[in-house]
């Protein structure tokens, strides 16, 4: 495990260094925060200290960043992370319905991890697949022409 | 003598060599939609079907993927093409339907009329035809009576019993007003100019029957634009539209720089560097008229002129596709499905202002067109049309890429620089504007997807022909993501001037389900509602404003009887109230008044003078918030208010609403039609529903918590909403 941990580190502590040779350095900030989350999954107090110290950018400014955008963790994930959609197309063909249906069946509220870390629920504005409004996104999968009973039947299926 | 013009005709050469050698010319030719909603629609499971086949031995059929189309609710959509027949398109194909496709098409030669996009869409003409004849009916070719060549047409055709084998499609302008009116008959593509009346018995006779197209009429001239319609111009759904923007999208493999080069791509870059100074490029882009996409309208080659003219020799040129508006996938599509027209606009960008690097600004949701542009990047770099020495010219330019990280307000240009620049992204004020004082402090040209797009096609077509399309103070055309409540929701562009119904009824088949049409919401979070009163509104930066909407980015959200306004406007400002980033304080805490006030109209807490606040607040807000995200935060609350003033005060004086959405105004009860099947009994959630079999049914309304599911899934309309 320990090993693990130290080549997540280290993956970090290369890609860094890497851009760090570039013009602009500091620039990069955003880009490291979304390498960090790839490797971990959140952006940990440990992690933002680690990019303090070898970025030379201080944490508070990190933290200001982290808490900014929206596509930043700063809890850990449940292994599937549910994005239901509440873009505009799908607000106006019922994503409210399909978002109640989810907190329905995994009883968590928008934010939140289950407590067996299966699933972490999230709401995002517009995936861009309007046009097979309403949808919602488990992963890196999207699903499409949803009904809250088709919603739920595909969370089941991860279940498995 | 090598030039850059030289070697890219020598690319292109190249490039259909491998094109043709790769199977291009095989028999029967498959291209299956890749894109994220194709993806999502179940495109990948239908391309592993294909696959199978070839790899089990079918041959002589070329398979490749393409970007978005824009054909949404009718993907995942597939073509087969033939050498001499008129392309077929289908839509909706499961992996059942491929094997068929296999077997009873590819394998048969059988068209399968039930499958093609014009069986399956709304207003359009049925069955096979051999022939497909677009008729150019945009406003140049109407006054020159279009509309009298199409009837003449439609007789001859009757007369000749030639009627069920030969489409006539009435397109929006085709951009040769020129040479008007226009005919174009497929396959082929042959383009008849200057028709007159008495040319049609001429062509149906020579052309039609006979397979000679007749010479005298014919016009040779080559437009970027208009490869589109050759697979898509007998399709209703695209033969109204104009496709500048996105004018390969579609109709070749975005991950194949040998399909870009095919199609005349990056040659707009050799032209600049062989025949063009920086001035000249810039003049070009002043003359075509074309302004900025992304919603403010900024004259494009203004902002080339400003940021070419700041002093200092360092300068930057960003691509901002940050496409945050909630409703919107116009950017998401352009390049998921052309990802070099916008590295080209780019480059010949970075040439006219004096630019040495470029920097793709894209959200950080868009994985599948994050890839493309990669891939796009490094063969552009492999080719020379990106860094050192371009095609051998002094000229030197890179590109990178830098992800958002999910902040709408990004979208805002000094937001966005801040962003690249490894902060939050909070706007500041301006001037200096960015052009003067941008990224790291330099000139900095910022300019959206969908501008950036158009360059190329401005460069080889000319800034005249791009000017000689739409209306007087905007030219070109402009792309909208059409959903909501319509029949056909899809990516579209249609030229600048055309009105909103024609969009919404014509391109869009009308209002879904049957439902009675409200409103159309156009501009995202920054714009407003129109109402049917307004719909002959053209499509043009200054009309749209004069009827209380923007253009916005492309958002088009069609809205029908069962959608409540109040909830919509509480919805925008939600999602506004959410992204303000904060710095100022009419949008930070202006927001959060007038989102209390519609969530406690929408709950039936209204107060009387709860409109009349939203109003004061809402102007206030626009009035005194530092950028566009603030400025434009009340629009959809005040256009709702000045367009449904009557649904509100329902909702506040009544405690009504008659949309049937806000949860605490209705109620749902069981009528005497209930025949006790007990399905809603068995499907509610809280157990609110009592009765015995076959007898009537009771909600018990202190426990119903109005999910509607009831309402959903009774069978026999026994449950009243109200």
């Amino acid at each position: 495990m320990d090993t693990h941990v130290d080549e997540r580190k280290n993956e970090l502590i290369e890609y860094m260094e890497k851009t760090k040779k570039q013009s602009h350095p500091e620039s990069c900030l955003i880009a490291i925060l979304h390498k960090a989350q790839q490797l971990y999954g959140y952006l940990s107090k440990e992690v933002m200290d680690e990019v303090a110290t070898t970025m030379n950018i201080p944490t508070a400014h990190i933290w200001g960043v982290a808490t900014f955008y929206h596509y930043f963790n700063l809890a850990p994930q449940g292994a599937h992370t549910i994005y239901v959609c509440l873009g505009t197309a799908c607000f106006v063909k019922g994503a409210g319905k399909v978002l109640d249906a989810v907190k329905e069946e995994l009883k968590i509220s928008v934010g939140e991890t289950t407590p067996d870390n299966l699933f972490s629920l999230r709401e995002t504005r517009c995936l861009g697949a309007c046009g097979l409004a309403p949808v919602i996104m488990v992963d890196d999968k999207m699903y499409g022409e949803l009904t809250p009973k088709k919603a739920v039947e595909i969370l089941r299926s991860y279940k498995k | 003598m090598v030039t850059p013009l030289s070697i890219i005709k020598k690319k292109r050469a190249e490039a259909i060599g491998k094109i043709i050698g790769g199977g291009y010319l095989s028999t029967k030719r498959v291209y299956v939609g890749m894109a994220t909603c194709e993806i999502a629609a179940g495109s990948q499971e239908v391309m592993a079907v294909f696959k199978k086949a070839i790899e089990e031995g079918l041959a002589d059929v070329y398979l490749s993927q393409k970007g978005c189309v824009g054909r949404c609710n009718l993907e995942p959509t597939v073509e087969v093409v033939e050498e001499g027949k008129l392309p077929v398109k289908y839509g909706k194909i499961t992996p059942q339907k491929a094997r068929d496709i296999i077997e009873r098409h590819l394998k048969r030669g059988e068209v399968i009329e039930e499958w093609t996009l014009n069986n399956l869409e709304a207003k359009a003409q049925k069955g096979i035809r051999e022939y497909a004849v677009t008729l150019c009916d945009g406003p140049g070719c109407m006054h020159k009576n279009s509309k009298k060549l199409a009837e003449k047409l439609e007789q001859e055709l009757k007369e000749k019993n030639l009627d069920d084998k030969v489409s006539i499609t009435l397109s929006g302008c085709l951009g040769m007003c020129d040479h008007g009116p226009i005919m174009i008959v497929n396959p082929g593509y042959t383009m008849y100019g200057k028709v007159k009346e008495e040319d049609i018995p001429s062509i149906v006779n020579d052309h039609l029957i006979n397979g000679r197209p007749v010479s005298r009429l014919i016009v040779d001239e080559d437009y970027l634009f208009n490869r589109f319609y050759r697979f898509f111009g007998d399709v209703n759904f695209f033969g109204k539209q104009m496709r500048i923007a996105l004018r390969n999208c579609g109709i070749s493999d975005p991950e194949s720089i040998d399909g870009y080069l095919s199609l005349r791509g990056y040659e707009a870059l050799a032209h600049v560097l062989t025949e063009m100074t920086p001035q000249e490029v810039i003049d070009e882009v002043k003359t075509s008229g074309l302004r900025g996409r992304g919603g403010a309208g900024f004259p494009t080659g203004t902002k080339w002129e400003f940021t070419r003219r700041a002093p200092g020799d360092e300068k930057y040129v960003i691509c901002n596709a940050d496409e945050g508006d909630p409703g919107a996938f116009m950017d998401r599509s352009a390049i998921e499905g052309d990802p070099h027209t916008v590295l080209e606009g780019m480059i010949i960008g970075g040439y006219a202002v004096g630019a040495q690097k470029g920097i793709v600004y894209i959200r950080a949701e868009y994985p599948l067109a994050i890839k493309r542009l990669e891939k796009a990047l490094a063969q552009a770099k492999e080719h020379g049309f990106l860094g050192d020495n371009i095609l051998g010219s002094d000229f030197c330019f890179h590109i990178e890429i830098r992800l958002g990280a999910g902040a709408f307000v990004c979208g805002e240009e000094t937001a966005l620089i801040h962003s690249i620049e490894g902060s939050r992204g909070m706007p500041r004020p301006r001037p200096p504007y960015p052009s003067i004082e941008g990224l790291f402090g330099k000139p900095t040209l910022i300019n959206n997807v969908e501008t950036w797009a158009n360059i190329p096609v401005i460069i080889l077509d000319g800034a005249r022909w791009f000017s000689s399309i739409g209306t007087e103070t905007s030219k070109g055309t402009k792309v909208f993501a059409l959903a909501g409540k319509v029949k056909n929701t899809g990516l579209i562009e249609v030229p600048m001037g055309i009105t909103l119904r024609q969009l919404i009824f014509d391109i869009g088949g009308g209002v879904s389900d049957g439902k009675k049409f409200k409103a159309v919401q156009i501009g995202g979070p920054s714009g407003g509602c129109i109402t049917e009163e307004d719909l002959d509104t053209k499509i043009d930066y200054e009309s749209l404003q004069k009827a209380g909407a923007i253009m916005g980015s492309g958002g088009m959200i069609v809205i029908d009887e069962t959608s409540c306004m109040v909830s919509i406007a509480k919805f925008f400002l939600d999602f506004t109230q959410n992204e303000s980033c904060g710095k100022c304080v009419p949008c930070r805490e202006g927001t959060k008044r007038m989102l209390e006030i519609l969530t406690r109209i929408t709950e039936g807490k209204g107060k009387k003078g709860d409109i009349e606040k939203l109003e004061r607040l809402g102007a206030m807000i626009k009035k005194a918030s530092l950028c566009g995200l603030g400025q434009s935060a009340p629009n959809p609350v005040l256009s709702t208010i000045r367009n449904f003033r009557k649904e509100y005060e329902e909702h506040i004086y009544e405690k009504k609403c008659a949309a049937g959405e806000c949860k605490a105004l209705i109620d749902y009860r069981i009528t005497d039609k209930c025949v006790g099947c007990g399905a809603c009994k068995r499907i509610c959630p809280v157990s609110a529903i009592n009765g015995a079999p076959k007898e009537a049914h009771v909600i018990d309304q202190a426990q119903c918590t109005r999910c509607g599911l009831c309402f959903d899934t009774c069978k026999f309309d026994a449950i009243a909403k109200g």
